[in-house]
């Protein structure tokens, strides 16, 4: 009470009805940020259930670690992982070059072309990839002969049995690829698409043919717009390999399948698969953060996505 | 007649338009188009957006094409052949030789954003006339303390100003040493403050006798610099001559509606 008397005579903006109430000089006031004290309860909360899920799942008999142990590196298991990276590799390299080219198809001015790929997008785009594995898988029941020749001409030239050439291995790759082209080349079209069309006029106008414009104007600008979605495209690759597992494919998880099909080990062989996939999407998506970054030149660090182990964080 | 002029009639016309005339779908944008750039002249086409001025400057070197009528650039045609009374369009390589011959400056500077400045002035003449690396260099080093921004060549598109980018754009075109320059209004998209620092390296390219078709707004720059200028409406040039005339007394009603509203 003294202390607001005192003041109000020394100035005249410490009235009554100032919320400093005349204690201190605003200019030394420190703002408080809110407390989120929900964040705190809800993160307590998740916490809790998560720790007593993980405690149930350590304490769980049936997980059997030291057989999973046992297991992670047994010759069969390194032999389906390298199948499974083999076919990652195989069908997302065929599928990105396939894509590059059904995707120029669209984007051409020849309307047969055109809808040739459209057509081609609609199909493999519009089935599941289960179902064309199948498909693929029991491709001599449709055609039992593989011919090369002239078509309409009866000219022939050599022709196949076509459980020989199309085995399971064939049959995995194929139904992965062509898939995958359906997918890479709306990707590449977009990217493609997203490049300002001043750029072709600028490359044009310098005197440089299409082909030039498009490999060094063209295509490395859309690389930006491409590089992202084809690395979450190989993450999804390299899981959907297990499809193949109905064909008999040979991949990590028809390694692990044909194991545990004998001695029963079903959920330790699982955990051995789940390793496995996990620790190379893992290695994928630190792989496509160094792609994003050395594509990202010159377009400044902001605009940039920096994903993080592909978890979708953003810093 | 004096010996001037004389020389200059018997000289080959840099652009050479007679009657050219196109179409988007059913409207008409070129009605007919008559021009002459004797080497060494600035022309500024000035009208109202829409003129057609702008379709007819891509038209002079083919990024648009024609519907009919004759252009050629240093006595030949750009993107056609003529055969009889038909003219036939070149194949897209042969059309990229003849662009090499005609350097372009667009209104949005469309400078390659994954290139720095030096490298967008080095790429075409490494890729497309084979120049080594080290003259490419040197003539973007010259070239980029040309139009005043030396030391700035390893700086990204992105990292210039829109009149630093438009001057790395002119650079760039110069690169490939055309005797011919066209300017799509260069300065449109730039803040007011950096239309001087363009309008200047246009200034300077024009007094060392740099042939220049410039579609512009900047009536100051016509008046300074052009030798003659066109006033284009509607697909059709309404009037042409030296920009003291044209520009000061305009003989048609709709030349001068236009200019009492831009000057």
């Amino acid at each position: 009470m003294e202390a607001t008397t005192l003041s109000s005579t020394t100035s005249p903006r410490t009235e009554a009805s100032d919320p400093t109430n005349g204690r201190s000089d605003p200019a030394d006031l420190e703002a408080v940020p809110l407390r989120h004290w929900g964040r705190w309860a809800a993160a307590a909360v998740v916490l809790y259930v998560t720790a007593a899920f993980l405690w149930s799942l350590a304490r769980n008999p049936n997980l059997e670690w030291e057989v999973v142990g046992d297991y992670l590196f047994e010759d069969f298991v390194i032999r389906g992982v390298g199948i499974t990276l083999m076919l990652t590799v195989v069908a997302m390299v065929i599928g990105t070059v396939g894509g590059i080219v059904v995707a120029v198809m669209r984007l051409s001015s020849n309307p047969v072309l055109r809808g040739l790929s459209w057509f081609y997008t609609w199909f493999f785009r519009g089935t599941p990839l289960l179902v064309q594995i199948i498909f693929w898988g029991f491709l001599a029941a449709l055609y039992q002969q593989i011919e090369i020749g002239i078509p309409f001409t009866g000219v022939t030239f050599a022709s196949f049995d076509t459980n020989a050439v199309v085995g399971p291995m064939t049959a995995a790759i194929l139904a992965l690829s062509l898939n995958e082209v359906a997918y890479a080349a709306e990707i590449v079209r977009g990217g493609i698409a997203s490049v300002d069309d001043g750029q072709d006029d600028a490359a044009s106008a310098l005197g440089m043919t299409r082909s030039q414009a498009m490999r060094t104007i063209t295509l490395p600008q859309a690389m930006r717009v491409i590089v992202p979605p084809m690395g979450n495209e190989t993450v999804t690759m390299l899981k959907s390999t297990a499809l193949v597992s109905v064909i008999g494919g040979k991949d990590l998880l028809t390694a692990v399948q044909s194991v545990y099909a004998q001695n029963y080990q079903v959920i330790p062989l699982l955990v051995v698969a789940v390793i496995w996939y996990l620790a190379l999407t893992s290695v994928l998506s630190v792989g496509q953060y160094f792609v994003e970054r050395r594509y990202g030149k010159g377009y400044g660090n902001a605009s940039m996505s920096r994903r993080w182990l592909g978890l979708g964080v953003t810093r | 007649m004096t010996a001037q002029t004389q020389q200059d009639l018997a000289a080959t016309p840099m652009v050479e338009a007679v009657g050219v005339r196109k179409s988007f779908g059913r409207t008409e944008v070129l009605k007919g188009i008559d021009l002459t750039v004797r080497p060494g002249e600035v022309t500024c086409l000035i009208g109202p957006s829409g003129s057609g001025k702008s379709t007819f400057l891509r038209c002079i070197n083919h990024l648009e094409t024609i519907d009919g009528g004759r252009l050629s650039v240093n006595g030949h045609l750009v993107g056609y052949r003529q055969k009889g009374d038909r003219l036939y369009e070149l194949k897209p390589r042969e059309v990229a030789a003849k662009r090499r011959e005609i350097g372009m400056v667009f209104q949005r500077f469309n400078l390659f954003p994954h290139l720095t400045a030096e490298q967008n002035i080095m790429h075409a003449p490494m890729l497309v006339r084979g120049e080594s690396k080290k003259a490419a260099r040197a003539r973007a080093a010259d070239l980029l303390e040309r139009v005043g921004l030396a030391g700035r060549g390893h700086h990204y598109p992105a990292q210039l100003s829109g009149g630093q980018q438009q001057r790395v754009a002119i650079a760039r075109a110069l690169a490939m040493q055309p005797p011919l320059m066209l300017f799509d209004e260069p300065t449109s998209a730039l803040d007011p403050e950096l239309v001087g620092e363009v309008l200047d390296v246009m200034k300077g390219l024009a007094a060392e006798g740099m042939t220049m078709v410039v579609v512009t707004h900047e009536m100051g720059f016509a008046k300074e610099v052009a030798d003659s200028v066109y006033f284009m409406d509607d697909g059709a040039v309404v009037e042409s001559g030296r920009p003291a005339d044209l520009l000061d007394d305009p003989r048609h009603e709709r030349t001068r509606a236009f200019l009492s509203k831009v000057l």
